[in-house]
């Protein structure tokens, strides 16, 4: 048994007992499920990372057993430890709700939304956040910012207009390579990320900043605009490289390597990190030993369809009745968007097809 | 006449040079403070009851009573001269005409926190004062104030002047000393506090100028006299920088006890509003804090007189109250347009945040433009509820507290003068022609009678 004590802690009404110096987005992790914060910007593996986006916001209501007072604001639980006793409200609390649509909607300010022409789209983490957290429209009504474009080399393309800020690549190259080539340039809302006088990112390692990267900000170049992620299978494969782990995913259509990445875990963070030879240029099946199809889960785009057998496990059901007590409330409610769907019009009673005249 | 405490020598000519402080009194608290122990020196500054000149007004003996002491670290105390609050410049005039006063109460403070490697974060835009500093710094370590075995008491000491390049954040003390230890001036998540991990991972004190000069009288009559002046909680003196619509801009020092109305129209103090034209409002503590319409500042919501101190200024809360903040006092009278004002803020706002959180660095981006909307004759009237919603989720979302910053000056806006972003509105081009004026702003409030 390890010797650090263990602290319980309750988010969402329901406890755990995690080793100290545990933050709460971890220990809900523990948990999983709907009780978990999202997170754009902290990385697990990456240290020093998280903090900065504010999704993982949760109300603390009660600091520990031996201070009780609640914390006075909204506090980032990817960088909060948690305390004995630590009572936390994460969906239970509809200041933290409400927070987090605002902050949805900062995120998408200056966004440009060219999700269909965008390569992460399918595997997006603004997508995602959006789809669950998010208002169905934007009352932002001005331009959106652009950046001039910035060419950081032949196989990773920079698309500034989409960055988050998040800071991940930053600390990937910083911690993962041993140079740093980019980084933030600027400030406020016109910081970027950038190379200072246009270099290339030349590093063994630095294609891993293309996974770290939550939105489309940073992609593959020998994979832009060859096919959309949904379109293709995951396969796991490993390869004995002489450089990393050479356990990647990859991306195939037919008998096609479309795209070599790193395996992802299920909170979408890479599990080891591969490097450049094996991320841009073994894009042949006979390169790899293929170990069968990867866990998706059934939730993304990515499983439509393909892998009835091996979608993972069926995600546990919301307890109801123990965290919210009411039953959830649809993100998007379409009656109420729409003037064409009227509900209280009986289509059965309609004689022969609708018309939209039956509407009016 | 108020008591003066820190401008007492003000107007000796040559007070800036060594020589003419030391005839009269100089480095006399110093003397006195390296007979006493560190502790002794804390605990005075404790019963003086001194609260942070930098803004936010924490007592500035338990800041220091939070220190940690790890056995062979080296503690630091850094001073935050980075004063760039619109509407703040007493620190400029304390360091500009003052330096030895300044320096004094650096060595006291660095002897009680155990610092031998002191430094002043300067901020950039003010390049002729670190000359000064310097200057002063080199007269007090000639003269045996600086340097090793200061006084034969064995404390070694060492003041350095560190220049900003200009940036409003690099005033919040996490990022000071992420700048000061020459990174990018981000603010750094908290805890760990500066006060158990600072510059270079070592406890850190971060004070304001003020604060410190402040530790000089403290010394010298001792804490509990100096607790003395002032009422309440707000003790001692404090300086306040006023700009704006009055016959008397500068910087003067107060005892905390005159009136608000007494100090805009004394002759003592600002001397009135020029022209004859009429108070509409005021912000009391630098651009950050709340603006308040004429009869909120002179009276507080129950009918009192507002006094200049933290208690009476931020009575009611927001709703109907300010702070004292950094002492920047901004006076508007009856020709100033308070939309025009809020947009000039929200863009100083968004120009100076540093971009590392999300609700931060788009939101105040996004109530510029609406405010400059409504400015120019182009709002809509839901966008005043719009700019509502945005700063409220700006405020307390953010890593620093910047965003409440930003936040704060729009909703007080709002609150307030909502009447005049909607008279903007519905007269988008005789908005464009003619202020708003006056109107009700300086009626008095019906305070209802207590039965």
């Amino acid at each position: 048994m390890s010797e650090t004590p263990k602290f319980k802690v309750t988010i969402d009404n329901i406890s755990i007992d995690v080793p100290a110096g545990t933050t709460i987005l971890n220990a809900a992790r523990m948990i999983g499920g709907d009780v978990t914060p999202p997170a754009m910007c902290y990385y697990s593996k990456l240290k020093d990372s998280g903090g900065k986006c504010r999704t993982c916001l949760v109300e603390v209501s009660k600091g520990s057993e031996k201070d009780p007072r609640p914390m006075p604001k909204l506090v980032a639980s990817c960088r909060t430890t948690v305390m004995d006793g630590m009572e936390v409200k994460n969906i239970t609390s509809p200041k933290v709700v409400d927070a987090r649509k605002g902050i949805v909607e900062f995120l998408l300010l200056n966004h440009p939304l060219d999700c269909p022409v965008c390569d992460q789209a399918g595997e997006c983490d603004l997508q995602n956040l959006s789809y669950e957290h998010g208002s169905e429209a934007t009352r932002y009504e001005f331009k959106r910012r652009t950046f001039e474009k910035e060419d950081i080399g032949p196989y990773i393309s920079l698309h500034m207009n989409r960055c988050i800020m998040c800071f991940r690549c930053v600390f990937t190259a910083d911690q993962l390579t041993e140079k740093r080539e980019h980084g933030i340039l600027e400030r406020g809302d016109h910081a970027q990320i950038s190379t200072m006088l246009n270099k290339s990112l030349d590093n063994d390692f630095i294609g891993n900043v293309i996974d770290v990267c939550p939105v489309g900000a940073l992609t593959d170049k020998t994979f832009r605009f060859k096919n959309r992620v949904w379109f293709t299978k995951p396969v796991d494969a490993h390869r004995d490289c002489p450089t990393c782990s050479g356990k990647a995913r990859l991306w195939m259509r037919g008998e096609e390597v479309f795209r070599v990445t790193a395996r992802k875990d299920q909170w979408g963070e890479v599990e080891d990190w591969i490097c450049n030879d094996c991320r841009f240029h073994k894009k042949e099946t006979k390169d790899w030993v293929i170990e069968g199809p990867s866990k998706i889960s059934r939730s993304s785009v990515i499983a439509q369809g393909h892998y009835q057998g091996n979608v993972g496990t069926a995600p546990t059901p919301v307890l109801i009745d123990k965290v919210i007590g009411k039953q959830p409330k649809y993100t998007l409610d379409i009656h109420s968007i729409s003037d064409v769907n009227r509900p209280e019009i009986d289509l059965s009673k309609i004689d022969g097809p609708a018309h939209s005249n039956d509407f009016k | 006449m108020a008591k003066k405490i820190l401008l007492e020598n003000d107007h000796i000519e040559g007070i800036r040079y060594y020589d003419t402080y030391r005839k009269n009194g100089g480095y006399r608290a110093a003397e006195k403070a390296f007979k006493m122990s560190p502790a002794d020196i804390v605990e005075e500054v404790k019963k003086s009851g001194l609260r942070g000149r930098g803004g936010a007004g924490f007592p500035t003996g338990m800041k220091w009573s939070f220190l940690a002491k790890p056995e062979g670290v080296p503690r630091h105390l850094v001073c935050n001269a980075d004063e760039s609050e619109p509407g703040t410049f007493k620190d400029r005039y304390l360091m500009e005409f003052h330096p030895h006063l300044f320096i004094e109460g650096l060595l006291i403070s660095s002897f009680a926190l155990g610092s031998n490697a002191t430094y002043v974060y300067i901020r950039g835009e003010y390049a002729w004062i670190p000359d000064i500093l310097e200057q002063a710094i080199a007269e007090a370590k000639n003269n045996g104030w600086l340097g090793k075995n200061i006084l034969g008491s064995g404390f070694d000491c060492e003041i350095y002047v560190h220049r900003g390049a200009g940036a409003y954040i690099c005033g919040e003390e996490t990022a000071l000393i992420e700048s000061l230890e020459g990174k990018r001036g981000n603010p750094r998540m908290k805890p760990p506090f500066p006060a158990i991990q600072g510059v270079w991972m070592r406890p850190t004190v971060v004070n304001n100028v003020e604060t410190l000069a402040a530790v000089v009288p403290i010394i010298n009559l001792g804490g509990d006299e100096y607790a003395k002046i002032g009422v309440g909680k707000s003790t001692g003196t404090k300086l306040l920088s006023v700009c704006g619509n009055v016959n008397k801009p500068g910087v003067y020092e107060i005892d905390m006890t005159c009136t608000v109305e007494e100090f805009i129209y004394s002759d003592e103090y600002c001397g009135g509003i020029p022209k004859g034209r009429k108070l509409k409002a005021c912000i009391p503590g630098g651009s950050s804090v709340p603006i308040l319409p004429a009869n909120l500042l002179l009276k507080t919501a129950k009918g009192e007189a507002r006094y200049m101190n933290y208690e009476s200024l931020s009575d009611g809360g927001f709703a109907t109250g300010s702070m004292m903040g950094s002492g920047g006092f901004i006076v508007l009278d009856d020709a100033q347009c308070v939309v025009r004002h809020t947009m000039t803020l929200a863009r100083f706002y968004n120009h100076e945040s540093c971009g590392q959180c999300s609700p931060c660095r788009e939101g105040t981006g996004w109530m510029y433009k609406i405010l400059k909307n409504l400015e120019y004759g182009k709002g809509k009237m839901s966008d005043i509820d719009l700019l509502w919603d945005i700063q409220r989720r700006i405020e307390g979302n953010t890593i620093c507290p910047l965003g409440d910053a930003a936040a704060w000056p729009v909703a007080a806006a709002i609150r307030h003068f909502r009447d005049e972003f909607e008279w903007h509105v519905n007269n988008p081009e005789e908005s464009q022609t003619r202020n708003f004026g006056l109107a009700h702003y300086a009626d008095p409030i019906h305070v209802p009678a207590s039965a």
